[in-house]
């Protein structure tokens, strides 16, 4: 990636709850290039939505961030609501896990298409809605024009999440960041709606952040991934790449978590333990009390983000080598890794 | 593409079911009958009342209801049933202005607040537990009170009292619908806060405060009429439910009628908004 539209440099977001401090997000710093669809994985609570809100300066109502999100060369933690304003929706646009209730239940889907257009563009009211229709035709509705005047209430969920994209490109924003877009999906809805975002993100050399805790839909889709633990990303890189060889404890542990390649009705791997909470972090390593390979520097300093060369980062004291042994070290089943693998980011 | 079929119905069968579904609810009728009826009466009292109610006729003092005076009338000899007509004005004039700013302010500071939260609202909070605690009817007594008797100052005080429910309703619907992805989704589309405040949230969070809006017109109705008779509201001569049963309180037992009357008409317009607020709350529910 030569050249990034967005650079976040050591963010961290950190709530105040009843006198409580909760860091949820740490040092965080990535990269997304024109384009590129970056993979953002982690388990619920890592950090993964703050990080989409911290970005687009939602956060910043209800705590503290700091660090820098520059977005094509400006900083955007120094700009104002208003102008905050502008750059949501215009050029960064967010999409929602839940397609049911991410549309206003008493608005007609062609009200909503058309409004964000009115927020940002000059066009008027015909051009809004030839618009309209143009933008749920892309995004695969038939009938497109026909279903301008029909609530949410009458679209599918897979539907409502096609005019939620829709809606949110409707624009033509050069940053897409997806929450979860495809969770509360039926497997084979998900798919399309990941093909579909994979394809408007290619036609319109649009970045895309993916958030997700699926490693297979992080391998169908995504050019490079970022693990997320505790607030803090473990390890990045090239989706290739990580999913073929990850080094960070965690990330084999989540990749074995995948039940692909696994003989039916056989137990299935998880990763021992809980995420600790964010109001009592360890002094060291986050992972380090879940961790297989945990050893005496692990408790007592926190192991850095590094670069490990390929432009991959690491964030561990030891990191595993081969997959193969890491997989029979840590009791699982030996099988599940190696395969999903080969075939996801082949 | 799998899910293609699904509804392209158009919205016009939901507004018909919708429709349907109030026609079949006899209460949710009936109450419209009565509030209709009401506010006929209301608007044109001189067409449905034989007398002028303040027609004093000193030959006719404290007659028992006839074919010429079907309530009687009362110890000037007024007509008991041109005047319960007449008070039909006040009493649905009282229905709708002691409560209609209530309901403005309410809805607008409660949205704020359940959205904005913060120092504001727990300013709001202290507010509410403060005016919660005591009783309406009391608090509104000790406006007027202070304002002096009248039924401007009794509006007044019923206002500054009375938003608080109202507020405090929008705040937890407001609240309970900044759940809901759609208000997100038009921060990060860029939308102002008075936007997703007055055109997303509002008009998603306010039926409850609509229906409560409903039975608080018939409590208006109770509570302007018990300060009318207690001489803290309307002021006689003017024809009010209140001032009739007041009037008629001496006379209770020999002509019962004169306070009977306007009281059946506090209960039939009560029970008429009541009823229009059940129905309501049943056809306003999100369905499906």
């Amino acid at each position: 990636m030569n050249n990034p539209i967005l650079e976040v440099q050591g963010l961290s977001t950190t709530f105040h709850r009843g006198g409580v401090t909760l860091p949820a997000l740490r040092d965080v710093s990535f990269n997304v290039g024109k384009g590129e669809v970056l993979g953002l994985v982690g388990e619920s609570g890592s950090g993964k939505s703050v990080t989409l809100r911290s970005v687009l300066g939602l956060a910043r109502r209800y705590g503290e961030v700091t660090g820098q999100v520059r977005w094509q060369g400006q900083d955007l933690t120094g700009l104002s609501e208003r102008e905050m304003r502008h750059i949501r929706g215009r050029e960064i646009a967010m999409i929602f896990q839940e397609p049911m209730t991410s549309l206003n239940p008493l608005l007609t889907v062609g009200r909503q298409l058309t409004e964000t257009l009115k927020a940002h563009t000059d066009l008027n009211r015909r051009a809004r809605k030839d618009r309209a229709i143009e933008m749920l035709d892309l995004v695969g509705i038939p009938a497109a024009a026909s279903r301008l005047s029909d609530y949410p209430h009458q679209f599918s969920g897979g539907m409502r999440q096609r005019v939620m994209i829709a809606i949110a490109l409707a624009v033509g924003p050069q940053l897409l960041l997806a929450d979860e877009p495809t969770t509360a999906l039926d497997v084979t809805i998900q798919a399309q709606i990941l093909d579909l975002i994979l394809k408007l993100s290619q036609d319109m050399d649009m970045g895309v952040i993916l958030v997700t805790h699926d490693l297979g839909v992080v391998a169908q889709t995504c050019d490079r991934v970022a693990v997320m633990y505790a607030g803090r990303i473990v390890e990045q890189g090239a989706v290739r790449q990580v999913l073929k060889g990850p080094r960070h404890p965690y990330t084999v542990g989540l990749m074995q978590s995948v039940p692909e390649g696994v003989a039916p009705r056989t137990q299935l791997y998880s990763v021992p333990g809980t995420p600790p909470s964010l109001a009592a972090l360890p002094q060291g390593c986050a992972f380090a009390p879940r961790c297989a390979f945990v050893s005496g520097p692990c408790a007592a300093q926190r192991p850095e983000l590094e670069s490990v060369g390929e432009g991959r980062e690491l964030a561990c004291f030891h990191p595993v080598e081969a997959l193969d042994g890491v997989a029979s070290k840590a009791g699982a089943h030996p099988a599940s890794s190696p395969h999903m693998t080969e075939e996801s980011a082949a | 593409m799998s899910e293609v079929t699904v509804n392209t119905t158009s919205n016009a069968p939901k507004r018909m079911t919708r429709a349907r579904l109030a026609l079949a609810k006899p209460g949710f009728l009936l109450g419209c009958a009565i509030i209709g009826i009401s506010t006929l009466l209301a608007l044109f009292p001189q067409v449905f009342a034989p007398y002028d109610p303040n027609f004093i006729d000193y030959l006719a003092v404290r007659q028992p209801p006839s074919w010429a005076h079907p309530f009687g009338t009362d110890s000037l000899g007024r007509d008991a049933f041109s005047r319960v007509i007449h008070a039909y004005s006040v009493n649905m004039q009282m229905a709708v202005l002691a409560t209609v700013f209530a309901l403005v302010i309410g809805v607008v500071v409660g949205a704020l607040v359940g959205y904005y939260r913060g120092i504001a609202d727990m300013i709001f909070g202290r507010v509410v537990d403060a005016v919660i605690t005591f009783p309406f009817l009391v608090l509104v007594i000790a406006v007027v009170a202070v304002l002096g008797p009248g039924l401007i100052n009794m509006y007044i005080a019923i206002t500054m009292v009375g938003w608080v429910y109202y507020a405090r309703l929008m705040r937890a619907e407001v609240i309970a619908q900044m759940g809901n992805d759609y208000a997100a989704a038009g921060l990060v589309m860029g939308y102002s806060d008075r936007r997703i405040i007055f055109r997303h949230l509002l008009p998603n969070a306010i039926t409850p405060v609509v229906i409560y809006w409903m039975t608080d017109m018939a409590l208006a109705i109770l509570l302007g009429s018990s300060l009318g008779y207690l001489g803290l509201g309307a002021q006689p001569p003017q024809a009010e439910w209140g001032v009739l049963i007041a009037e008629g309180r001496n006379f209770i037992t020999t002509a019962w009628w004169l306070s009977l009357m306007p009281g059946i008409a506090i209960v039939l317009t009560g029970l008429g908004f009541s009823l229009i607020g059940d129905g309501l709350a049943d056809l306003l529910r999100p369905r499906g």
